[in-house]
C-alpha cells in the first residue's frame, strides 16, 4: 500500500459544500443534524452495564442515556456505520488508506498512543459536559444558528490554540 | 413537502452518515496532523470546511423554511448552558491538541487506517465513564447559566435571520481569504503526500 501515490485532498470549498448538503439532508430526514459523541456515550454506558451492571443501573447520567441498552438501537449508531463506510470509501478510492500510527517525528509510537488516550479522555469528559461534540453541537447547532453552537465553537478554537502553544511539538 | 421526516433508523441515516464521513476524509480531516495545523494557523482546513458547511446548511434550511417545506420548530435547536458548553468546548479543543481528534474525526481516522484513532476512542469511552461517575457532583457546572430555550443568534440579537446569514457568510469569506493568504505565505498546507513522510 505504501508505494501507491495518494490522490490529493478535495479543496476545502468543495468539501465544505458537500458536508453542508449532507448536514442539511440529515436535518430534513431526521429533524436533527449530524453527530458522533452520542455513539460513544452509549458505548460507554453499554460497556459499563456489562462490567458493573448494578452501579450503571443506579448512575444518574447513564440511567438517562442508556436508552434500550443496546447501542445499535439508536439513530446515531446507524449514522456512525455510515461515517465508517464513507471514510473507508473515501480513503480507498483515493489510495490514501494507510495502516499506521500517525504522529509527529519528535515523539515515538508508544508516547503517541498514550497521548491519544489522554486526549480521548479529555474529549470524552468534555463532550458529556457540553452535551455534544464538534459535529453535534458546533456543526449542527451552527446550521440552526443556535447560540449554544457559537459558545462551544469559540471555546473550542481558543482552547485548542492555547494548548497548542505547548503541544505543537507533538505534531511536528 | 413536509420535512423533517423524523426517521430514527434505516438506510437513509446510513447514507447521511456516509457523506459526513466521506467529506471529512476527502478534505483531509481524518489526519491528526492536518487537524492540529489549524491551531497553529498553518492549515485552515477545519475552519474552511466547517464554516462553509454551516453557511450552506443554514442558508438551505432558511430557504426551505421560507418556502414552507420544513417545519423549523420541529428541528432540533440546542439550548445554551453557557459554562458547561464553554468548558466542554475548551476540553474538546485541548483534547484535539493533545490527542489529535474530535469524536467524529476519530471515526474517520480509524476507518482510513489509523490505529492511534482507536486509542483516542478508547480514551473517549473512559472519559465519558469518568463524567458519569462524577455526574452528581458536576450538577452545578452542568446546569449553570442556562439560556432561553432554543435561543438562536436571531432571537438573541433581534435581527432578521437573513442578516445573520449575511454576517456569517461574511465571516466565512474573510476567514477563508485570510487563511488562504497565510497558507500561501508559509507554504504550510498539509497535502496528502506529506502524510506519507
Amino acid at each position: 500500500m505504501k508505494n501507491k501515490v495518494p490522490k490529493e485532498f478535495l479543496s476545502p470549498l468543495a468539501a465544505g459544500l458537500g458536508l453542508g448538503l449532507a448536514l442539511m439532508f440529515m436535518f430534513l430526514i431526521t429533524g436533527h443534524g449530524l453527530g458522533a459523541n452520542g455513539f460513544f456515550i452509549r458505548l460507554s454506558a453499554w460497556l459499563s452495564n456489562t462490567v458493573v451492571p448494578l452501579w450503571t443501573e443506579n448512575n444518574n447520567f447513564f440511567y438517562t442515556m442508556r436508552g434500550d441498552g443496546n447501542p445499535l438501537n439508536a439513530w446515531i449508531s446507524w449514522e456512525i456505520a455510515g461515517v465508517a463506510l464513507g471514510a473507508l470509501a473515501g480513503s480507498l478510492m483515493s489510495r490514501r488508506f494507510r495502516f499506521k500510527i500517525e504522529r509527529g517525528q519528535s515523539i515515538g509510537r508508544i508516547t503517541r498512543l498514550i497521548l491519544a488516550i489522554s486526549g480521548g479522555i479529555l474529549t470524552g469528559f468534555g463532550a458529556q459536559l457540553a452535551r455534544e461534540c464538534t459535529s453535534g453541537l458546533g456543526l449542527s447547532g451552527g446550521a440552526t444558528l443556535s447560540v449554544a453552537a457559537f459558545v462551544f465553537l469559540i471555546a473550542f478554537f481558543v482552547a485548542g490554540i492555547v494548548v497548542s502553544f505547548i503541544s505543537r511539538r507533538i505534531w511536528q | 413537502m413536509n420535512f423533517p421526516l423524523e426517521y430514527t433508523s434505516g438506510s437513509m441515516i446510513i447514507i447521511g452518515g456516509f457523506f459526513f464521513g466521506y467529506f471529512l476524509e476527502v478534505s483531509g480531516l481524518g489526519s491528526p496532523r492536518k487537524l492540529n495545523a489549524q491551531f497553529t494557523f498553518r492549515d485552515w482546513s477545519i475552519f474552511k470546511v466547517m464554516f462553509v458547511a454551516i453557511v450552506v446548511a443554514a442558508v438551505g434550511l432558511w430557504l426551505f423554511d421560507i418556502l414552507g417545506w420544513v417545519r423549523f420548530d420541529a428541528l432540533r435547536v440546542q439550548t445554551t448552558f453557557f459554562w458547561a458548553m464553554a468548558v466542554g468546548g475548551a476540553l474538546l479543543g485541548a483534547g484535539l491538541a493533545v490527542g489529535g481528534y474530535c469524536p467524529g474525526t476519530s471515526v474517520v481516522g480509524f476507518f482510513s487506517g489509523r490505529l492511534d484513532a482507536l486509542f483516542f476512542m478508547i480514551g473517549m469511552v473512559i472519559g465519558a465513564w469518568i463524567f458519569a461517575a462524577g455526574f452528581d457532583d458536576l450538577q452545578g457546572l452542568y446546569l449553570a447559566a442556562k439560556g432561553v430555550n432554543r435561543e438562536t443568534l436571531s432571537t438573541l440579537t433581534g435581527l432578521p435571520t437573513w442578516l445573520i446569514l449575511l454576517f456569517l457568510s461574511g465571516i466565512a469569506l474573510v476567514g477563508f481569504k485570510m487563511g488562504s493568504r497565510i497558507e500561501a505565505q508559509e507554504n504550510s498546507v498539509i497535502k496528502a503526500a506529506d502524510l506519507d513522510r
